[in-house]
């Protein structure tokens, strides 16, 4: 272990750790994974509605549906139904949505990314103001600064996205004019760049089309804002928090007294212990939002899976339901591995322990 | 001590905090004078401001606090005048510091190395190229064992005893003249203690420095200092050479003190003030005297009933730990078995008996297994193998969950290290006591579980009024009669006390350690006494044994013990208490 190991034997040792922590976790997840599959395809059958009917239309007769129910397989027991899609999901095929005719693995595909950049961007935004103005308020408390932190934290939590997307999108594209029309991910005029990420900021980059970058951030910037905006709460009490339990630790003391500029005592001292903590709550944050963010979506009209999810539960719809569950699951997994392994990185006793 | 001009001048310092409750005074009108090359020791209790002096000096007093009146000069330079950008230069340059709880005064986070280097950069002692060897260098000279390797190490995977030497390498990185260590070896080993003392006065006589050393410990104080500053209650109270203050104190505080202090050829009554009584509220009933070394008076209730048995019986007991480090999937990836074994002997086969109406003394250093060992036999914890016997019957075969439950439960009870974390901070002292009394006593009834806990409250000197207050609103002492009460509830036969007056100050200690003496004669306990102090085991122990790495030194009776020590580890033990020169 390591005091006895030389330095770089320490960083072997410690990356195997990482490692096998990361191979463990992934089979720990396996077990959630499988009640993850069994409990959404129960959840939909338990439903009501008759997707037979929906996709019939209004004006079909009984042996129509009836003979769309059996070419769907939803005559069959519901054990023949389950084995048949545990056997198509080993194949990788999720099924085909009802309302879109397209198939559940395409529309995720298309949809998920959409979903992610903006998310991704909404929690940038919300980092870029919440964690300084959570510091700034940790090392004044009771200060103007203070209050300010905790005026706008309460006001971005409490205002509904729908209403501040609204209010965003009447002053800067009615009012002002700054932004373009809230149509989707990009203006009309643009094509979107070739698939490889799925992020049209990404791809665009990618493919070398500057001003397909551009249109996109545009696009991006009102519903990453509202997003944001309702998201700076939970940061930046967090960061404040944990930065002053942090300030008031020894080791910031010792860092003081010997000397050390405020700027190293709290940021290289204080804040990256602060951190910890505010990476859960940043995990929590991400794969809250990521589907929870309908209503964002609806207003700015993103063609993202929360708004696709609705949709689908609506009409009920099982395929996508049960994709849409599953790849948030997924991604719940691989968040959570992603901030363990970021936090075994920050922190040299999570290694250890692992 | 000639009449040059100080290193240190702090004359009539005062320092205020802001609370809730208006402005406190924590230090008032305090003098303190250090010339260079002196080692000055400032005592007192907690609350007496010796720290926040101290933080006056470097001006690092928290938010709420500010120095009020008087005036600290440095070298010369006025400190409190002085703008930030100055004080931050004298900072780990010309004055630094030492603390207590050494593995929370480092990052934890940050390579202990990478931690010097921060202190020698910001006060560019060295070029940036030659910073790790420089930091390297700096490990090496207070003495860290291949300090190359050392020096990509985290705080938490170093003992305390190496944390504080790494502490002391931030101190002296950058060859200050002036060290203040506060209460730097509070916590560690006696054996620990003695190494970084010597340490710190060896590097710091070497370099001609003055050191403030900031204390609880007259013994300490006395050891390593010229001159001793006692302080109670923010105020100076007494200052003299060390030689002088121990063998002739004139203020009264520190005759307190002295008294309080545990050493050799003391008894439990002599600990305590000469006027004072020994409670604020003594039960009117059962007050055997206390008689010189606060013996066990053999009249006590319970313990002639059955005098011939032991009423514990410990034999080959074992504690077994999984080795931590790779387990499970790297086991299964492991083609060559470990060479090393894969379970860690905290206890390791140990063997003892403890009578009625005894009380028998653990001893040894962090880590020797006397916390495993008293938590078995306590049965919060299973046994790994061997044999637990109470009163005849095998506790040790039952399992921690079930004993819980049991009458056998009420029979063997423990206090509690820190009096202020054992207590539950939403239960008012009288809700503590009750609580073992409404889980396993027939007592029905609010008014008799009240009654109880009132007599209880009387008989370890709690005054009545107290029992609704909540643990934030009582004193250390107060909180450790809570804990005691809290035990003797149920009329147990066996008590163990683990480290119970080691968060307390020396006066309070006192008063505890002979209340415990007192009870014991009343009511017949028997005690287990774990402790790393031998000072305190020798007043109230008929027996002592030493442990070290599981297993058991040696053990006796306590004089025998301490003053013919067989094995060689008890020597070095005896040895590294500071011996000062005081009567």
């Amino acid at each position: 272990m390591g005091p006895r190991l030389h330095g770089d034997d320490y960083m072997v040792g410690a990356n195997a750790a990482m490692l096998m922590m990361v191979v463990k976790r992934m089979l720990i997840a396996v077990p959630s994974l499988i009640g993850v599959v069994i409990v959404t395809f129960l959840l939909t059958r338990a439903l009501p509605g008759d997707p037979a009917a929906y996709f019939a239309g209004p004006a079909a007769t009984k042996e129509a549906i009836e003979q769309i129910r059996v070419t769907l397989g939803l005559d069959r027991p519901l054990y023949v139904q389950f084995i048949r899609y545990v056997g198509d999901l080993a194949r990788g095929d999720l099924g085909n949505s009802l309302t879109t005719g397209q198939p559940v693995g395409y529309e995720i595909k298309t949809r998920l990314p959409a979903s992610a950049e903006l998310t991704l961007l909404g929690l940038m935004v919300s980092m870029a103001i919440a964690v300084p103005l959570g510091i700034l308020a940790a090392t004044r408390p009771n200060s103007i600064i203070d209050h300010v932190c905790r005026v706008v934290s309460t006001a971005g939590v409490s205002l509904p996205v729908f209403f501040t997307g609204l209010i965003l999108i009447y002053v800067f594209y009615y009012l002002l004019g700054w932004a373009p029309a809230p149509l989707g991910r990009l203006d009309v005029f643009f094509s979107p760049p070739p698939h490889v990420t799925g992020f049209y900021l990404v791809d665009s980059l990618i493919a070398g089309g500057g001003e397909v970058f551009f249109a996109s951030l545009k696009q991006l910037v009102l519903p990453a804002l509202t997003l944001g905006i309702f998201s700076l709460a939970p940061i930046a009490r967090m960061t404040r928090a944990s930065m002053l339990a942090v300030l008031a630790s020894d080791f910031v003391r010792t860092a003081r007294a010997s000397g050390l500029t405020p700027f190293t005592v709290i940021v290289t001292y204080a804040f990256r212990n602060a951190m910890l903590p505010v990476i859960t709550t940043l995990g929590m944050v991400f794969s809250f939002l990521l589907g929870a963010n309908v209503l964002v979506e609806k207003v700015f009209a993103w063609p993202g899976i929360g708004s696709f999810a609705v949709e689908a539960l609506i009409a009920s719809d099982f395929a996508p339901l049960q994709g849409f569950v599953l790849t948030m699951a997924v991604m719940y997994v691989v968040l959570n591995l992603l901030i363990d392994v970021l936090y075994g990185l920050i922190d040299p006793r999570v290694r250890i322990e692992a | 001590m000639t009449e040059a001009v100080p290193l240190l001048d702090v004359a009539d310092l005062t320092v205020e905090f802001t609370t809730r409750r208006g402005i406190v005074r924590a230090v008032e009108h305090v003098d303190v004078r250090i010339a260079k090359g002196e080692t000055v020791g400032i005592v007192g209790e907690s609350g007496s401001g010796k720290s926040v002096t101290s933080y006056a000096v470097m001006r690092i007093l928290d938010r709420a606090g500010r120095i009020a009146a008087g005036a600290v000069h440095f070298t010369g330079l006025d400190v409190r005048a002085a703008s930030e950008d100055q004080m931050r230069n004298l900072r780990g340059r010309e004055m630094s510091m030492i603390f207590q709880n050494p593995r929370a005064a480092l990052n934890p986070i940050r390579k202990v190395g990478r931690q010097i280097e921060d202190v020698l950069e910001q006060h560019s002692q060295v070029d940036s190229s030659a910073l790790t060897d420089k930091a390297i260098e700096i490990l090496d000279q207070v003495r860290i064992a291949r300090p190359r390797e050392r020096y990509h190490a985290y705080p938490f995977e170093l003992s305390g005893g190496m944390c504080q030497r790494v502490v002391i390498a931030l101190a002296l990185a950058c060859r200050p003249q002036l060290l203040i260590a506060d209460e730097p070896t509070t916590g560690l080993d006696v054996t620990t203690q003695k190494t970084v003392m010597d340490l710190i006065v060896e590097l710091t006589k070497q370099r001609g420095m003055s050191t403030i050393l900031i204390t609880h410990d007259l013994g300490l104080a006395a050891t390593y200092c010229d001159r001793v500053v006692v302080m109670e209650k923010g105020r100076v109270v007494e200052t003299a050479l060390s030689r002088e203050i121990f063998t002739a104190p004139s203020h009264p505080y520190t005759r307190k003190l002295m008294r309080a202090t545990p050493r050799p050829g003391t008894s439990l009554r002599d600990l305590l003030p000469e006027d004072e009584s020994l409670y604020e509220a003594r039960p009117p009933t059962a007050t055997p005297t206390l008689q010189g070394g606060g013996k066990p008076t053999e009249s006590a209730a319970r313990s002639n009933g059955k005098s011939g048995a032991p009423l514990l019986v410990v034999e080959k007991l074992v504690k077994e730990y999984p080795r931590k480090g790779l387990g499970g999937f790297a086991k299964i990836f492991q083609r060559q078995p470990a060479p090393e074994p894969e379970t860690f002997r905290a206890v390791d086969g140990i063997s003892f008996t403890i009578n009625r109406g005894e009380s028998v003394g653990l001893v040894g250093e962090s880590g020797c297994g006397k916390s495993t060992t008293s938590t078995m036999v306590m049965r919060l914890i299973d046994k790994s193998d061997g044999v637990i016997m109470f009163d005849g019957e095998d506790i040790g075969a039952i399992a921690a969950k079930a004993f819980a439950k049991l009458p056998l439960r009420k029979r063997i009870q423990m206090v509690f290290q820190d009096p202020t974390d054992s207590l539950n901070p939403r239960f008012t002292a009288a809700r503590a006591i009750a609580d073992p009394i409404l889980r396993l006593a027939n007592l029905k009834g609010r008014e008799s579980v009240r009654a109880r806990c009132e007599a209880l409250a009387r008989q370890v000197g709690l005054p009545v009024e107290l029992l609704d207050r909540f643990p934030h609103q009582l004193s250390g002492g107060q909180k450790a009669r809570v804990g005691i009460a809290r035990a003797i509830a149920l009329n147990p036969e066996l008590v163990i006390l683990d480290e119970p007056t080691a968060a307390l100050d020396v006066s309070v200690q006192a008063v505890v350690l002979n209340l415990l003496q007192e009870l014991k004669d009343t009511l017949g306990m028997s005690y287990l006494f774990v402790s790393h102090d031998l000072n305190v085991v020798r007043l109230l122990c008929d027996r002592v044994i030493v442990m070290r790495a599981g297993r058991i030194v040696e053990q006796g009776p306590t004089e025998e013990i301490l003053v013919s020590p067989q094995a060689q580890y008890t020597r070095d033990l005896l040895a590294a208490i500071p011996h000062p020169m005081f009567a």
